[in-house]
């Protein structure tokens, strides 16, 4: 199959959760290789859009990951297709090891060799991982949840990887580290669909991003553009 | 002394099939998120496969009926097994599987259903097979009529330990070790380690735990949800079919599927399980021996010291009120169950 020059195409794609429309006719596309950040204030429709990408909910319009459409697909399929979706609130396994939830993230997967390469990937990027490999992964901090949450996605071998508020709750010093890894990640060759309301900090960090407003885009284009812009200055980079 | 220990030997045999009938509640319970309350039917079922299976193959083999070969109790058991563990297969299937993501009370009123429908079929007649020339091969006992199973272990005490009385008027007692009691708790203990390993030592056991935490998290971490939610039913069924086997076997009388002693049997398994912490593996097998430990301590204790005061006879008719009153006092007290502690997790 020739590589897509898009990683994810969504077109006029548009979720209904009863009678509310979450998200109505959206249409982006991820390039291979890159950060693109999605922004909004809450209730914008980030969440939704992520949750329709991995077939979390039922969805109008199409998705198109890595050439072919997600249609019919769960988000259990789409792990395997190489598709990884870091849920908002880190969806960490509290009742299990960190050790354990490392090894769920690799669940697809058989290659030992390359899964315990891919674990040493991510000790190097995350060294507080590496020392609390035995600990119940309820009882690390906010930040290691999350640098956690970040590793264990990696272990699926994700093409790309969507990251649900990697910031949100973290002190301003975690913050600069999470975005300093999220783009090592990138740099290593996974394309990043990063959703955020610390609009400042995206923006830096990508290089196409998205603003969503009710439901709907309301610009999008190259990251530094959109930073530079009187309209989104205002309204999330309060200056 | 002597009819203590006696006694001790019996509640710990039984414990070991209430802690392998509370496993499946609690597994159940700890993926699915609610009470299967079919599930002492397929316990039931399995006692009533294992009696078929066993008269069928006697028959068929034509074993000597007195003492059957011993290689027949682990195939009895195997067959036990498998038939529940389809049977559980299908109800999962056909009625809860539909309903994953209805309400919960959809799902429980369904698993009375379901328990009503298999209690009722089981009070279908039992049929005869016949052989080409028209000679009855086997009639299969299977139906309203209570039943007896064939004894598939040799009816030995392993062990016998004389107690001398101290008075020569009384005749010595002595504690006997039952091979039926022996066999009933290492097989127990052998299904519950398997499970345990299971569960907490491969890769399947974590995503069961996995799924049992958040449904949906695990199915982003690429875990086929709906396949281990099956497998998990299969497993509680097939525990409850081996629990129903050994109890063919310590009990060989049995009664029909739907006769109340059954419907007891599996309420003091639940109980066991929420004693014990529902959702919680250990939990469910500390929960049965504790459940059995008190059920036949009670009636010990009451017949010995308490009827001879009070002039009564009632320390046996009160085994149910021992489990009961337990099981008030934990939901009192601990209502998350003795090794059920609710998760923390920091946000």
């Amino acid at each position: 199959m020739p590589e897509a020059a898009n990683i994810l195409e969504l077109r006029d794609i548009s979720v209904k959760y009863g009678a509310i429309r979450a998200i109505n006719n959206v249409s982006f596309s991820v390039k291979r290789g890159e950060i693109l950040t999605l922004i909004g204030c809450n209730g914008a429709g980030k969440t939704t859009t992520l949750r329709a990408i991995s077939s979390m909910v039922r969805v109008s319009g199409d998705v198109t990951f890595n050439g072919s459409s997600t249609a019919g697909e769960r988000p259990e399929t789409l792990v395997r297709r190489g598709l990884c979706h870091c849920p908002e609130g880190r969806g960490i396994f509290a009742n299990m090891s960190v050790e354990e939830n490392l090894s769920l993230g690799a669940f697809t997967r058989n290659d030992r060799d390359a899964i315990e390469s891919d674990r040493q990937r991510v000790f190097t990027l995350f060294p507080r991982i590496k020392e609390r490999l035995k600990q119940n992964a309820g009882t690390l901090s906010g930040g290691e949840q999350q640098m956690l949450a970040i590793g264990r996605a990696l272990l699926s071998r994700p093409q790309l990887l969507l990251l649900d508020e990697p910031s949100l709750g973290l002190a301003p010093q975690l913050v600069q580290t999470i975005f300093r890894i999220i783009r090592e990640i990138n740099q290593q060759g996974v394309s990043i669909l990063l959703v955020e309301q610390n609009a400042h900090m995206a923006l830096q960090v990508a290089h196409t991003a998205v603003v969503l407003e009710t439901g709907g885009v309301a610009m999008q284009g190259p990251a530094s553009d959109l930073a530079r812009s009187d309209a989104v200055r205002k309204a999330y980079l309060g200056h | 002394m002597a009819d203590f220990l006696q006694i001790l030997i019996t509640a710990i045999a039984v414990g070991s099939l209430y802690a392998l009938i509370a496993l499946g509640y609690t597994m159940v319970y700890g993926i699915l998120k609610f009470i299967n309350f079919a599930h002492s039917d397929i316990f039931v079922l399995g006692a009533w496969t294992s009696l078929t299976a066993s008269v069928c193959v006697i028959t068929w083999l034509k074993l000597d009926t007195q003492q059957p070969p011993l290689w027949l109790a682990p195939v009895v058991l195997l067959c036990a097994m498998v038939v529940c563990g389809g049977v559980a297969f299908l109800v999962e299937r056909l009625a809860y599987k539909p309903l994953r993501k209805s309400a919960r009370l959809n799902v429980l009123i369904t698993a009375i259903g379901v328990s009503l429908l298999l209690q009722n079929v089981g009070q279908l007649p039992g049929f005869t097979a016949a052989e080409k020339d028209g000679r009855s091969l086997a009639t299969v006992p299977f139906g309203p009529s209570p039943s007896r199973m064939p004894s598939l272990l040799p009816d030995t005490s392993l062990i016998s330990v004389p107690f001398p009385s101290g008075d020569p008027t009384i005749p010595a007692a002595s504690v006997q070790v039952n091979l039926v009691d022996v066999f009933i708790f290492v097989s127990a203990m052998v299904l519950m380690f398997g499970l345990q390993h299971l569960v907490y030592r491969t890769k399947l056991g974590a995503a069961m735990r996995a799924v049992s935490f958040n449904t949906e998290t695990a199915s982003l971490m690429g875990v086929p949800v709906d396949r281990v939610m099956s497998f998990t039913f299969v497993t509680g069924a097939v525990l409850a079919a081996a629990a129903g086997f050994l109890y063919a076997l310590k009990y060989p009388g049995l009664n029909q599927p739907a006769h109340e002693i059954w419907v007891l049997l599996g309420l003091k398994a639940f109980v066991a399980a929420v004693v014990g912490g529902i959702g919680n593996v250990r939990g469910a097998v500390l929960g049965g021996f504790l459940i059995a430990l008190i059920e036949f301590m009670g009636m010990y204790l009451f017949s010995k010291y308490l009827d001879p005061l009070m002039g009564t006879n009632m320390g046996t008719n009160l085994r149910d009120v021992y489990v009961f009153s337990v099981l008030i006092v934990v939901l009192l007290v601990k209502p998350s169950g003795l090794l059920g502690t609710p998760v923390r997790e920091k946000v």
